[in-house]
């Protein structure tokens, strides 16, 4: 059955009315509406997190800074806001690999990662990271070393966790700028790995 | 309050469906997504409330709404429970009540300085730490039917305190505008074995636990 658009959904109908509703009331100004939207969907994103990892892969005090006071370092490169008022870097190790969640609701890390992606906010993720990490990691692909634990994070209060991934081998080489290509958004998160130079080409 | 929101362990979710998708799928989302945070901004209520109106929606809606859903549902009742909108305003989709004043509705020119600011919730401390680095400490086995931000799965559990993250806004009495009552936040680690015996996959997990949280062990 071809679906007729000039009927809209229920929910946007719902959604609709509210904001003219609250828009008239002056309650909200259209204005500042679409500038939130703005700010998250084209400003705030995962390149800001790739910046600070990409920072403390080649400068060892920046990265002693990020673990001892990472508000202070990740504001430093321009970084700060709502749902990044209080940050803990964790750092991914030979020994130990670092995954972040939030069972309770969708807590993330806005500044440096933008707004959270859709299976972050899922039940599935929220319920299984942190009785089955390894489960989930093979969801995206991912297998750790044999040997490697995994350490989750569950944000529970106003503290956003970031992961430190491990720097590739074999970047040796790469200027700053280019190590940031390498760090995804998952490699912050812990749901993946930061890519390997020919993985980031190809 | 032990309601569906506390998801932490729950089986039978389905895999991890990690298929890269836009941060709004409608425009609808778009909208819920910016009302809510203008109103946030907008100091109608605070970001426990908020929290705790999530929450609280009828756990079989909760758990058949998207995202979205549950943030445009949660703001309806939020607005209604204050007088904001009526009932048969957001049936009608037009105003039919005087609007109430708001503590500070949020002006586009204001948006990037107020969203850069974020709102800090670490305040002075009231009293020193009960608690430090190192200490051996138990989740209390209590079972609130108000807001509270201690999972389940850690509840009964002892776990090690890791790091004293500062005093911060304790949202068990700010969600219940009792005020923000400043109160010690620690992160405590607790071993996956402990937490799920065999059957987990995690080394450990570590939660952000308020001082009321904890009971020494």
């Amino acid at each position: 059955m071809a679906h007729d658009h000039s009927h809209l959904d229920p929910i946007d109908v719902r959604v609709r009315a509210l904001e003219s509703l609250l828009v008239e009331k002056g309650y909200v100004e259209p204005a500042a509406l679409d500038a939130i939207v703005d700010t998250y969907e084209n400003q705030v994103g995962p390149k800001n997190g790739a910046t600070v990892v990409a920072r403390a892969w080649c400068d060892d005090s920046y990265r002693a800074w990020l673990q001892s006071d990472a508000d202070a370092a990740i504001a430093s490169l321009g970084f700060t806001g709502r749902q990044g008022e209080h940050m803990v870097v964790v750092e991914n190790t030979a020994e130990m690999h670092n995954m972040v969640v939030c069972t309770l609701c969708s807590c993330y890390p806005w500044p440096v990662l933008g707004l959270p992606p859709s299976w972050y906010k899922s039940p599935a993720y929220r319920s299984r990271a942190v009785i089955d990490p390894a489960g989930v990691l093979a969801d995206f692909g991912v297998t750790l070393p044999e040997g490697m634990d995994i350490r989750v994070w569950d944000s529970t209060a106003e503290v956003r966790y970031l992961v430190l991934p491990r720097r590739p081998d074999g970047t040796e080489n790469l200027s700053e700028s280019e190590l940031a290509t390498l760090v995804t958004r998952d490699s912050m998160i812990g749901t993946g790995l930061a890519l390997n130079p020919d993985e980031a080409t190809a | 309050m032990n309601g569906p929101h506390d998801m932490g362990g729950q089986q039978n979710f389905g895999p991890v469906d990690a298929t890269e998708k836009p941060p709004f799928s409608a425009d609808w989302e778009r909208k819920a997504f910016a009302l809510t945070l203008g109103m946030g901004a907008a100091k109608a209520w605070n970001l426990d409330i908020s929290r705790f109106a999530r929450e609280t929606l009828p756990p079989a809606q909760y758990l058949s709404s998207s995202y979205f859903e549950i943030w445009h549902a949660a703001l309806c009742k939020l607005m209604l429970e204050r007088g904001l909108v009526t009932e048969a305003e957001l049936e009608a989709g037009a105003v039919l009540t005087p609007a109430l004043d708001v503590p500070g509705p949020l002006k586009a020119e204001d948006v990037a300085a107020v969203m850069r600011r974020g709102g800090p919730v670490d305040r002075p401390a009231p009293a020193a730490a009960a608690f430090s680095v190192g200490d051996r400490v138990r989740a209390r086995n209590h079972h609130p039917s108000t807001h509270t931000r201690l999972p389940l799965y850690v509840r009964g559990h002892e776990g090690i305190v890791e790091r004293v993250h500062g005093c911060h806004v304790f949202p068990d009495s700010n969600a219940l505008g009792q005020g923000e009552n400043p109160t010690w936040l620690y992160n405590v680690r607790f071993e996956g074995r402990d937490l799920w015996g065999d059957d987990g996959s995690a080394r450990c997990v570590n939660v952000d636990c308020w001082e009321p949280y904890l009971e020494r062990v």
